[in-house]
């Protein structure tokens, strides 16, 4: 359509699109619906999840009973149920090609088992079981060679063809609660214990790298898949950390704003988001480059939160919680879904654009950031931002009645590490 | 050569030790240092670790600038890597298949049978014998063959379309006739030659005949017809029969013509008919005309009626006459002009502008009073007969409603203008409007009498004129009065809105702002103070001067030239709720951040491109598609 771009023909320009942007964010906050649906059928609290690399809608749930359920996402169905330990399923993970998964449980095995459903008559069998002599608490397999790796007592690499581990890694004794492949530079591990350290490992020297010990335990932790060096741990503080594994005497940034215990977090597949699971019943989602969440999930339903899983195309979040049950959540949450025309699609980016761009003013900021809160998360903000400030005061006034230079300043990124361990 | 010295030679002769050798080791030794211990495990360990941690700091170091980049980027798609449609080759696809079912075997089992190809240059044995047959060279010859009869069908077909699509029936016509002609050559040449089969033919004709007769035609058209051209020449009766059947026709044909002039009185000379009946077509050609731009000039048209005369009476003609030689080449020549005329048109249509021009000058012929007027066809002809000045052109437009005006008209008239009115109109541009109105309204009741007057009226157009304008009085007032309503007009608004004076009243409220803006003085007097005070008593005016404080001048106003303007420098408050108190992080300096806003970014103020750049997302996914992590293939 020709148009007359005078701009003595269109004035007002600014105002016009500030209105514009702040009814997009109103429309925005209308919009938010992010609960999608929930998928039931554990009968005992979630406690690990996995994503098949090659099924969008096919994600694998192993609940504390010991039964694993394979979910067809686009039916929100079960789509296959086994019993595969007894005791808790501590980890899965599935083979980077699709075909198998592994499960590790309190029983002290670890068990491959195949993809597809067994045929008629066929029984539900494991492909291989191996016994170990320690629990393990944790399982994660390499992204694309047939090695996986466990954790428990200690980091063991194994092939897939042996009953034996390729290595152990060890450095002190302690039980290990996660250990994570990098899936840039395959061969680097992270691992996070329950003394309170992350450590780091080369698998192709076999050989730890570095530990860096924080003040409290650390619960998972999580690589950057577009990132090589970036990883982010959950920590049993309430906050995130991301670091860089080149310079970890402090974090890149402390991710604050959960209210309990995180423990699990998972990045977005464009590496820009990751969401984290706490025990405070909620789930939120961090920018990478911000100290605070953009977005929080809760229900009333939803009890702790044990693990979350975000798809590999960053369109939805899912997250297993205590109460038995998989959620599925919108990674944005005001996003419509289905097929958009161009017209909408262009709309949807202009009105994003417009949002961008007036963000800084403040009845927009204001209807952007508010959210919902249940009352025990509220209150729980309300207090820990007092005790905050109780603490910066106090601080502040040791500082000033001492001796000047006494009470250093910390900065709050170093204000967590206690130490790094060559 | 050395020199020997001899003192050298004599050494002093000494007791060697048996110990010496025991010594030099013990000296030995003790120059030696000792190993050093070897390391703990714990600290060989580190050491290794320190190692390894260099090196795959170095190593995932590489990304760096990888992620700076991916991080600053404005769009990212993902997923990184586009999969490609990898079509693999048959073989390869045919190999790792094997049939199962019957239905598979089958199909395989007839392939072999046939022999179908599966390796790579997909050729049956046919097709490959066939390759090997024919050379290059006869190929090329073939080819050029097959090509020439394509485009020589393709020629044929066009023309063939081309004729069809004629719809001149007198080309029609002269087509026929020449076929007609040609067959009846060919009967000829088989009677010379094949005499029994020329019979055959005749009595083939003669069922067609029978078989046409059955059905109710009566034009010469039909294969019968052409049957009985043929007899014609040796058949009396034959003959006589083609000619009661033309005669029919023909009786038919005038018919129709017969239709029009049964409305007009017998009396009226042909010329006059036509241009009744058909307004469009112009009488006299004269280039005061502006229909007859568009068509074909009047002269052409009367040869050609006078051919369509002759035609009518030519098949009788033609049939009875002897086809001469003469007439052949009349008739191919008719054929040649109607495809030169048709080559004149194509070509007339390819350059307009030489029409164009054409056409600028018949309107420079025009007068102008006409090509301004939107005309009626009745004008036109009137005009053309008559060829009035365009002075009393005018006149006669005027007087034209006047005289033939009824009440209803006036009722009518007066209606329209009222409406006019509240539209409150420029008074002589409505007049001239309303005339024309009301003309083409007149003109249709008119037109009926007009034949009949039309020379009167040219007569006695001078007594006309005085009489119009006597007669314009009763329907021209109520224009005038209009027109006075709309000089009136302004006053009138002006005496609705006498009260308020926006211009004064928007000159006080400036005055007023201007008052309020400017820096008042500080009035610091203490009366009583110094000097006596109390009712009726002022301070004195030195004290007054002493303590009254003149604050300096304010700067100039802003909109001290801009007369219709009052710019107010005062913080809004209602607006101050909206705006931005303090400079967000990544900006540096205000203007900054006020530039980021200023730019618009809505397709209003910007082109359809720059709207679709500006409002690009940052991160673009698509739908159902799994993105994977980062790898160096992809980067």
């Amino acid at each position: 359509v020709p148009r007359n771009y005078d701009p003595i023909l269109h004035p007002f320009e600014v105002p016009r699109e500030y209105t514009r942007a702040l009814n997009a964010t109103k429309l925005e906050r209308v919009f938010a619906k992010p609960f999608l649906s929930s998928l039931d059928g554990h009968r005992d609290g979630v406690n690990c999840m996995a994503k098949h690399p090659k099924s969008l809608s096919t994600v694998l749930s192993g609940a504390c009973d010991g039964e694993v359920k394979i979910w067809n996402l686009t039916k929100r169905q079960c789509i296959r149920t086994l019993q595969a330990h007894e005791g808790f399923v501590r980890g899965m993970c599935a083979r980077f090609c699709g075909t198998s998964f592994f499960t590790v449980g309190d029983d002290k095995t670890v068990k491959q088992w195949k993809m597809e459903s067994p045929g008629y008559g066929e029984e539900e069998e494991p492909i291989h079981t191996i016994l170990g002599k320690t629990v393990y608490t944790g399982i994660d397999h390499h992204w694309k060679e047939a090695v996986f790796a466990t954790c428990g007592q200690q980091v063991d690499i194994w092939d897939e063809q042996r009953t034996s581990p390729m290595c152990s890694l060890t450095w002190g004794f302690d039980s290990i609660s996660s250990v994570k492949f990098n899936p840039i530079e395959t061969y680097l591990l992270g691992s996070c214990a329950s003394d309170r350290n992350i450590v780091l490992y080369d698998m192709r020297q076999s050989t730890p790298l570095k530990k860096v010990i924080l003040k409290m335990r650390t619960n998972t932790l999580c690589w950057n898949p577009m990132e090589a060096f970036i990883f982010t741990a959950a920590n049993e503080d309430y906050n995130l950390y991301t670091f860089d594994m080149r310079f970890l005497a402090s974090p890149v940034m402390v991710h604050m704003d959960h209210v309990s215990a995180v423990l699990d977090v998972d990045y977005s597949p464009t590496g820009k988001e990751f969401v984290s699971a706490s025990f405070d019943k909620s789930i939120r989602i961090f920018p990478v480059d911000k100290g605070h969440s953009r977005e929080i999930y809760h229900t009333k339903r939803m009890q702790h939160v044990i693990t979350v899983k975000w798809t590999s195309d960053n369109k939805y979040i899912l997250c297993g919680s205590d109460e038995m049950n998989i959620r599925l959540w919108k990674a944005n949450a005001s996003e419509k879904l289905g097929v958009l025309a161009p017209r909408e699609k262009a709309a949807m980016n202009y009105n994003q654009k417009l949002k961008e761009k007036f963000q800084y003013h403040p009845q927009i900021k204001r209807i952007a950031r508010h959210r919902h809160l249940p009352k025990s998360i509220y209150c729980q903000v309300k207090e820990q931002r007092i005790m905050k400030e109780a603490r910066r005061r106090k601080e502040q006034n040791r500082r000033k009645h001492s001796k000047p230079g006494s009470v250093p300043f910390v900065s709050e990124k170093k204000k967590h590490i206690v130490a790094v361990v060559k | 050569g050395e020199k020997l010295v001899l003192s050298e030679l004599l050494q002093p002769i000494k007791a060697k030790s048996a110990l010496s050798s025991v010594k030099k080791e013990l000296n030995k030794v003790k120059q030696k240092k000792a190993v050093e211990l070897p390391l703990s495990k714990e600290e060989a360990e580190r050491v290794v670790r320190e190692a390894a941690y260099v090196r795959t700091s170095k190593d995932v170091g590489k990304w760096q600038q990888v992620v700076l980049q991916n991080r600053r980027a404005e769009q990212l798609t993902f997923p990184m890597k586009q999969e490609l449609v990898a079509v693999a080759p048959l073989e390869q696809v045919v190999s790792a298949w094997k049939a199962r079912t019957p239905l598979e075997q089958e199909i395989f089992g007839l392939l072999h049978k046939t022999q179908q190809p599966i390796t790579d240059p997909l050729l049956t044995p046919q097709e490959k014998a066939s390759l090997q047959a024919m050379s290059l060279e006869e190929a090329r010859q073939r080819r050029a063959e097959l090509q020439k009869a394509r485009v020589l069908q393709s020629y044929y077909e066009a023309k063939a379309r081309r004729e069809k699509k004629i719809k001149s029936k007198k080309y029609h016509r002269v087509l026929k006739k020449s076929k007609r002609r040609k067959a009846l050559k060919e009967f000829e040449l088989l009677r010379n030659a094949d005499p029994e089969a020329a019979l055959a033919k005749l009595e083939e004709l003669e069922q067609l005949r029978m078989e046409e007769r059955m059905s109710l035609k009566h034009q010469n058209k039909g294969k019968w017809a052409r049957s009985r051209a043929i007899m014609a020449k040796y058949d009396l009766e034959a003959r006589k029969a083609m000619q009661e059947q033309l005669a029919k026709n023909k009786e038919l044909m005038q018919k129709v013509q017969v239709e029009l002039p049964e409305e007009e009185p017998g009396d009226v000379p042909a010329e006059d008919l036509v241009a009744e009946s058909v307004p469009t077509v112009p009488m006299d050609a004269s280039g005061a005309n502006p229909w007859m731009l568009g068509k074909p000039s009047g002269p052409a048209k009367e040869p050609e009626v006078q051919e369509d005369l002759g035609d009518v009476t030519e098949p009788a003609v033609a049939e009875s006459k002897d086809m001469s030689e003469e007439e052949m080449s009349e008739e191919e020549a008719l054929l040649q002009d109607f495809e030169q005329k048709r080559h004149i048109r194509r070509q007339q249509a390819a350059s307009p502008e030489l029409q164009g021009a054409d056409k600028a000058e018949m309107v420079s012929e025009l007068p102008e009073d006409i090509s301004v007027h939107p005309i009626c066809p009745e004008e036109q002809v009137s005009m053309g007969i008559d060829q009035p000045s365009p002075a009393q052109q005018e006149v006669l437009l005027l007087e034209q409603p006047s005289r033939v005006q009824t009440m209803e008209d006036v009722e009518a008239f007066a209606s329209e203008e009222c409406a006019e009115e509240q539209e409150i109109p420029v008074a002589a541009g409505a007049e001239k409007r309303v005339h024309q109105q009301q003309e083409g309204r007149a003109e249709d009741r008119q037109a009926k009498k007009r034949k009949a007057k039309k020379r009167r009226i040219i007569s006695l157009q001078a007594v006309l004129a005085g009489k119009s304008q006597e007669i314009q009085c009763p329907s021209l007032p109520v224009a005038v009065e209009e027109e006075e309503g709309g000089i009136d007009q302004r006053g009138v608004i002006t005496e609705a809105f006498a009260g308020d004076d926006v211009v004064a009243d928007f000159r006080r409220e400036k005055r007023k702002a201007e008052q309020a803006g400017k820096p008042q003085p500080v009035n610091l007097v203490l009366p009583g103070w110094g000097e006596w005070g109390g009712t009726g008593l002022r301070p004195s005016k030195k004290k007054m001067k002493g303590f009254l404080l003149k604050p300096p001048t304010a700067p100039p106003r802003k909109d001290q030239h801009l007369p219709h303007v009052i710019m107010s420098e005062q913080r809004n408050i209602h607006a101050a709720a909206h705006q931005v108190s303090e400079l967000p992080f990544p900006f540096e300096k205000h203007q900054q951040f006020e530039r980021s806003i200023r730019t618009p970014v809505g397709s209003m103020w910007n082109t359809q491109r720059a709207f679709q750049k500006l409002t690009a997302p940052r991160i673009v996914t698509r739908a159902g598609h799994i993105i994977q992590p980062i790898s160096a293939e992809n980067v």
